[in-house]
């Protein structure tokens, strides 16, 4: 087996605490699909036939429940359970999940949306005997008012200083805004090797990581490491550089002198030592280089090489702010072609449905709606005369007559109450909004 | 029945004496022809079969006139059949004694049929064997021969699409995805494939991929990429790979190791073969790699057979790579004097290995280093001695003539040597062997013996490769002049990787074997098929 996939869906959603209060992260409605069937068709697309899920007890009764994952996915889902209140970041749970762990991996994380051609990502983890490799994007501005959010609010979202090489590939410096202090600071060992850095500030970093098996084994004995975005991948691409990696005492050789009971390691770093002297061989004997301009063989002599594919075009979002759950639904119905109007929905002959909107399942959709850029979730209702605009109504909502919603989100099992006008407001789940009532820009959570 | 038997018996008689006289090059046409006369025959026995019902109850007397007809040949083939010559396995399970068959059922006319068919097969396979010992250079010219076509191997016909078609089949029966070829071909290759980087072959696959081994996907990303480049890179490559897939190879239920092993073997080097076309020295690895594996007994449990193979081919790359450099170098040292200025073309790993192994020896000399575009790989060689300490100098292959009046030696390294003296080498140095010539400068070529290959070429564009052409494009000040080439209807980009030296230009080959002449090629190739 050449890869697993790894699918992380036990984060909180922290930062959009409206919405997960109470529906977990993984099964936000997104185009009617929970958010988690997203990567889970990109995997399956791609070919692999297994997925280690990680994620909480809630969240696996849901999965387990879920027509849509059920139908849908026909991969085998592994679902392993980590307690909700541990906190565990993503490095701790892969430590977690370390016995599972036969060959390289593949991390994805729930809330990734992308179209990406994956096998850019892991061509590179090949072709170069990488230990990382990664999918970053470049940023698009979302365009859409945020509900809930007066006015353009800098998200404070903080920095990140992605430095590339030439090629654009090899990735040679990454650091968060917070992280750093005062200014970036750049060791001079990387200066020499690679002279021309290109370095990227506006770039998404897809959560998609290829990662050697020998990383995971690392982080079984390196319980300090937490996550992998903020701690272990910028370990990994400082270490390219550190003059212990570049000697032949590599992580994975360092491992083996602590873990000599386990055999089943050793054999792997053995017979692996006995077909480095080909691999040496055949590096020697090619005429190939990473660079030119000095004096040093392919790689520097390297052994540790982390490597980053840079999409221009197509979609890619993490949803894990609000700005980018409206963005992704918007453009989530382009990823897959069903039908835009599900065939159980109830739809009454006199209503305007504009082509990018979707209507869930067994919706009851009544005369005169009008229903433009928006996404009707399964079995809501919506009664006469409303008028539903650039909105995201989730799963079995009911909106009363002469309603007229504009740039909201409405969540599951609310009630919108006849005549109610709302304009960019976050509705929160099982929430009642009294009938007649103006809302402009507000969230209206659970207040309990 | 078996009149028509005895019809074909003496014109296989005069080709047989023919083939004697014909040394071993055309043992494979032979082959070929008998099998086109068993097909034949068969055809001829269904036609006949209606008929055949009515003869078969003719009493034993036709029979004997058959029977006679194998005892005569039997005499020699008893011969080489007590001596152990090997005889090829494939054939061996399926030819069973001559004699008892048509005794045995003398009313089935298939099996005297059969079995004079084998007589006459273990008579050709005699007359082979004593000839080859006594291998005359005459050779009559192929039309007086049997009209038997030698087939084409599929990648120099690209633009035949029965051709094409047969090869997608074959691809979609081993699973692998099919290349599409890119961009519009200059009409003299439109035979050869071409193919563009930026669309490999794991687009088509799945990620986990499970119907090629993980190495060698590795391996063809690796091969289309030009991240392994060389003759003896790819090779040393292809077997760690192979290594590899050993070492995770089970046996299945009710097969044999044997022959499933070289079943498994067969897709992925269709797949290698996609990514990039095999070379000499690839193909020569996977034939001794397939000879080793049919050849191991039944009776090895799975393990020693898999630690059997892995020597075997840990011995092959120690013998014909790494102890091959070593000798290539003490005879090449050997024509290095003080104060030479060898010229070298491109990165050739031998010569690289051999100039270094000289200046180790404290030979004084300095070199000159020529390269060209696309691939531009001499800059790599430059560095290779350079940080040796070496004293280079670095020319483009347009300053050739300019540069020549001050070199003393040329050496060369090879992709390939073919059987009638040509040296395959990267594009560009048969030009620098013609005007070495036109200088009187002396040219050595230095290639292993595992390089040498069976094909015979004149010319460069028979079978070639061709590389991306969008390699050609170059980007200088900001602009890049080529970039709309493909909206140009009338522009072709060329981007050949290989040519061919006539033996004229070359002076000498060093070989492992020693400093042999150009001509002497078919004579070691010769040796070494006597050996295996």
């Amino acid at each position: 087996m050449e890869l697993q996939a790894v699918l992380m869906a036990a984060g909180g959603g922290s930062r959009m605490m409206d919405l997960t209060y109470n529906t977990p992260k993984p099964l936000l409605p997104v185009g009617n699909k929970p958010l988690i069937w997203y990567p889970l068709n990109l995997l399956e697309r791609v070919g692999f036939e297994e997925v280690i899920v990680i994620t909480t007890k809630e969240v696996q009764k849901m999965i387990s429940t879920d027509p849509k994952v059920k139908l849908d996915v026909k991969m085998k889902l592994d679902l392993v359970c980590i307690q909700e209140d541990a906190d565990m970041g993503t490095a701790d749970a892969l430590r977690h999940i370390q016995q599972k762990v036969k060959t390289d991996v593949l991390v994805v994380s729930c809330d990734l949306i992308t179209d990406a051609a994956l096998h850019e990502v892991v061509d590179l983890f090949r072709a170069h005997n990488a230990t990382l490799s990664m999918l970053m994007s470049k940023a698009h501005e979302f365009t859409e008012t945020v509900p809930g959010q007066k006015g353009k609010k800098k998200t404070g979202e903080q920095r990140d200083f992605v430095g590339v090489d030439g090629t654009g590939k090899r990735l040679l410096f990454m650091a968060n805004e917070a992280d750093l202090d005062e200014g970036v600071v750049i060791r001079k060992s990387i200066m020499r090797k690679h002279p021309r850095m290109h370095i990227k500030t506006g770039l998404v970093d897809a959560h998609l990581y290829c990662l050697k098996k020998s990383v995971v084994d690392f982080l079984a004995d390196n319980k300090s490491i937490s996550s992998i975005r903020g701690e272990l991948v910028p370990y990994l691409v400082r270490k390219q550089f550190s003059k212990s990696t570049n000697s032949p005492k590599v992580i994975d050789e360092t491992h083996q002198n602590l873990k000599k009971n386990d055999s089943n390691v050793n054999l792997e770093i053995q017979i692996s030592s006995r077909d480095e002297e080909l691999l040496h061989l055949t590096q020697e004997r090619s005429c190939w280089n990473d660079h030119r301009g000095d004096m040093s063989d392919a790689y520097h002599g390297g052994r540790l090489r982390c490597y980053v594919h840079i999409m221009d075009e197509g979609i890619c979002y993490r949803v894990n702010t609000l700005a980018a759950y409206i963005e992704a639904n918007r453009l989530a119905p382009k990823l897959f072609d069903e039908p835009a109007v599900h065939p159980s929905a109830v739809v009454s002959e006199r209503c305007l449905i504009g082509a990018d909107s979707i209507i869930g399942a067994s919706c009851q959709i009544s005369d005169k709606t009008s229903i433009k850029r928006s996404t009707i979730g399964v079995s809501t209702t919506v009664r006469e005369k409303v008028k539903v605009t650039n909105s995201i109504i989730m799963h079995g909502v009911t909106i009363e007559e002469g309603c007229n919603i504009q740039g909201s989100v409405i969540c599951s099992n609310a009630v919108i109450g006849r005549g109610a006008d709302i304009k960019y407001c976050l509705v929160g789940s099982a929430q009642r909004i009294e009938p007649d009532g103006e809302h402009t820009t507000m969230s209206k959570a659970c207040s309990a | 029945m078996a009149d028509c038997g005895a019809a074909d018996g003496p014109v296989k008689k005069d080709d047989i004496v023919r083939a004697k006289n014909e040394g071993k090059e055309l043992t494979k046409e032979e082959k070929q022809r008998l099998r086109k006369e068993k097909k034949h025959q068969k055809k001829q026995k269904d036609e006949k079969r209606p008929s055949e019902r009515a003869k078969e109850k003719k009493p034993v007397a036709p029979s004997q006139p058959v029977a006679t007809q194998p005892p005569t040949q039997k005499a020699p083939t008893v011969l080489p059949a007590s001596a152990p010559i090997p005889v090829p396995a494939s054939g061996a399970p399926s030819h069973s004694s001559p004699a008892p068959s048509p005794a045995d059922k003398p009313a089935k006319s298939r099996a005297e049929q059969k079995a004079e068919r084998r007589a006459r097969q273990d008579a050709d396979r005699a007359s082979k064997q004593q000839s080859c010992f006594s291998s005359s250079k005459t050779k009559a010219p192929p039309s007086e021969l049997n009209p038997v076509v030698k087939r084409l191997p599929e990648h120099v016909q690209v633009d035949d699409p029965a051709v094409v078609k047969r090869l997608a089949k074959k691809l979609e029966r081993q699973q692998i995805p099919l290349r599409s070829d890119y961009g519009y071909k200059v009409s003299l290759f439109s035979h050869l494939h071409q193919y563009s980087r930026k669309a490999p072959l794991t687009q088509q696959l799945s990620i986990p991929s499970t119907v090629i081994h993980p190495s060698i996907v590795r391996l063809g990303l690796q091969y289309s990429q030009g991240i392994v480049v060389g003759s003896n890179a790819r090779s040393v490559a292809l077997l760690h790979a192979f290594k590899q897939v050993i070492r995770d190879y089970t046996t299945p239920p009710n097969e044999e190791l044997a022959r499933d092993l070289v079943n498994k073997l067969k897709p992925y080097i269709s797949f290698l073969n996609q990514c990039r076309p095999l070379s000499a020295s690839m193909g020569n690895a996977i034939k001794y790699i397939k000879k080793e594996i049919s050849n191991i007994p039944s009776q090895f449990k799975e393990e020693e057979a898999k630690t059997k193979l892995q020597k075997c081919i840990d011995c092959y790359i120690n013998e014909n790579v790494v102890l091959a450099a070593k000798a290539i170098s003490k005879y090449a040292i050997k024509k290095i004097s003080d104060g030479d200025v060898i010229l070298v073309y491109g990165c050739s790993s031998l010569v690289n290995h051999i100039l270094c192994e000289a200046y180790d020896k404290s030979r004084k000399f300095r070199v000159i280093v020529v390269d060209s575009r696309p691939r531009l790989e001499g800059r790599e060689a430059l560095r290779r001695l350079v940080q040796r300490g070496i004293s280079c100098t670095y020319v483009l292959i347009s300053a050739l003539s300019y540069i020549l009046p001050e070199v003393s030696k040329v050496f060369l390294g090879a992709h390939a040597l073919l059987a009638n003296g040509y040296v395959m080498s990267r594009v560009g140095t048969s030009q620098i062997a013609l005007v070495a010539r036109t200088f009187n400068v002396p040219v050595l070529v230095c290639c292993e013996t595992y390089k040498f290959c069976e094909r015979v070429q004149t010319d460069s564009f028979v079978s070639n490769e061709l590389d991306d052409p969008d390699d050609l494009m170059v980007t200088r000040k900001g602009k890049t002049q080529l970039e709309n080439w493909h909206d140009v209807s009338s522009l072709g980009l060329l981007n050949l990787v290989y040519d061919v030296t006539p033996p004229d230009f070359v002076d000498l080959v060093i070989t492992d074997l020693g400093m042999i002449p150009c001509t002497s090629v078919p004579v070691v190739l010769r040796v070494k098929n006597l050996e295996q």
